[in-house]
């Protein structure tokens, strides 16, 4: 079960897309899980053949958990050196390694996984009576939604039955809102107690950038036109390959540089929640691809669709509040990462050019940044490259 | 198209971008963007729905006279107007 956000501790198995035997490749989509993220898509980080399932759907478990087993099947492999069910789980300390093929988990876990959530060897499926699995049975009750009461979490008789005595749940929403709220509670909570923050913010003269996005946008196909954000996103993954260490990951003592730019995009989901999946190498996208992938992003972080890796990847956060229409907005770093951007609104403004104060379009970017990591002088290098790549939008 | 019938497209994509939000009630004379908490993605998928439903291209300067659903209405009848 990978861990997708600093503060999963544990997530459900909803369905697996590749049954015992397929051939997955890295990069497939091999099974869905629910997080309070909403419904995720987990890839495999390992070619092979996926041998043997270990979660069945409707399992939660904690983040660590062996999901599955995947054969290497490369000249002569030997067996999966993963242990079965019945074993100690994975709960593998930090590694800089990437993971070894038997465990799907693209992640190595950053936070100690927490106890076992009922008491049940990770792995294995809940632990229930006898009484309570024939009890089941016949009243056509689900176990995986039967809250147990015995000790070391066994569900029991009466947890069983009380549970055939509800009325029928209505469908699991993908989203609970109040979890979700919690989830961002805890990690926000968390940031603000570990991350030494200090923030910096610089004001940017947009007029060139929009002058140039609007003869761009003029030209090209509804479709395929431009937002002021994806230009904005572009200039933060550029500039950060100037200030590396803003681009990275916190590893309990210091930071290890990323080895690409993945922009998370904090994304607002309708009807509350926050959500910030990364675009994959932005720093090597066109403005074309980078829209499009912003496009899809905003898409499947609001009907559901992201992908694990989406939410582990992300090395710096862009935040943009612009439509509200605050002028600046300082982000919380979302841990492991050690620095987030905030964009406010582009208005219309007093700017002064040549000795005369003119109006130009401003838009104020922020930066909070882990001071562990970095001084103002080195944010402030940043925050200064951001606005001069702005200022040659046709190079971007 | 009658307005009636461009009146029932633009809500109808309205309703692809805010699949919560209560159509019946959307009123004509306020902005959309307040009424259904649309973002610019929102307004330029929303553009890009009323390209695809009705033929008409929208171009980035005339965004501004999408405001409200009455004004977006007055604006496509007039742009399909033989």
């Amino acid at each position: 079960m990978p861990i997708l956000g600093a503060d999963m501790t544990a997530g459900t198995l909803v369905a697996w897309r590749k049954q015992p035997g397929d051939r997955v490749n890295r990069g497939d989509i091999i099974a869905e899980v629910e997080t309070e993220k909403g419904l995720i898509d987990v890839e495999v980080f390992a070619s092979g053949v996926l041998e043997r399932i270990v979660v069945t759907p409707g399992a939660t478990v904690p983040t660590g958990t062996v999901l599955a087993i995947i054969r290497d099947d490369g000249a002569g492999a030997a067996p999966s050196p993963a242990p079965p069910p019945a074993v100690a789980p994975v709960l593998a300390p930090p590694s800089p390694a990437r993971p070894s093929p038997a465990a799907p988990s693209p992640i190595r876990p950053l936070v100690p996984p927490s106890p076992p959530l009922s008491g049940a060897p990770p792995g294995s499926r809940q632990r229930v009576s006898p009484l309570a699995r024939k009890a089941a049975e016949r009243l056509g009750v689900d176990l995986a939604s039967v809250a147990a009461t015995g000790p070391g979490g066994v569900v029991r008789l009466e947890d069983v039955e009380r549970a055939a005595a509800k009325p029928p749940a209505a469908a699991r929403p993908r989203l609970d809102p109040s979890r979700m709220r919690q989830t961002i509670a805890a990690a926000m909570a968390r940031a603000k107690r570990e991350i030494p923050h200090y923030y910096l913010a610089h004001t940017i003269d947009m007029h060139r950038a929009l002058a140039w996005l609007a003869a761009e946008n003029a030209r090209r196909p509804v479709t395929e036109r431009l937002l002021p954000n994806v230009i904005l996103l572009k200039a933060v993954a550029l500039a950060v390959r100037e200030v590396p260490e803003l681009n990275g990951v916190w590893r309990g003592d210091r930071v290890e540089p990323a080895a690409g730019v993945h922009l998370g995009v904090a994304i607002s989901l309708r009807g509350g929640g926050l959500v910030a999946p990364a675009i994959h190498d932005a720093d090597r996208l066109a403005l074309g691809e980078l829209m499009r992938a912003l496009r899809d992003l905003v898409q499947r972080a609001r009907t559901g669709g992201l992908r694990s890796s989406e939410l582990s990847d992300p090395t710096i956060t862009v935040t943009s509040l612009g439509e509200q229409g605050v002028e600046t907005v300082f982000g919380i770093v979302y841990p492991p990462q050690v620095a987030i951007v905030g964009f406010g609104r582009i208005a219309e403004r007093p700017w002064v050019v040549d000795g005369a104060v003119v109006a130009r379009p401003l838009v104020s970017a922020a930066l909070s940044a882990d001071h562990r990591v970095s001084d103002g002088h080195r944010g402030g290098l940043f925050l200064v490259a951001v606005e001069r790549l702005l200022q040659a939008p046709e190079r971007l | 198209m009658t307005a009636d019938g461009v009146r029932a497209t633009v809500l109808s994509v309205l309703g692809e971008i805010a699949p919560e939000a209560d159509l019946g009630g959307v009123r004509g004379d306020v902005p959309l963007r307040d009424q259904l908490d649309l973002d610019s993605m929102d307004l330029l998928n929303f553009v890009v729905g009323l390209h695809a439903a009705l033929g008409v291209d929208i171009p980035e300067r005339d965004y501004g006279r999408l405001v409200t659903l009455d004004a977006c209405v007055a604006y496509l009848a007039e742009r399909k107007a033989p």
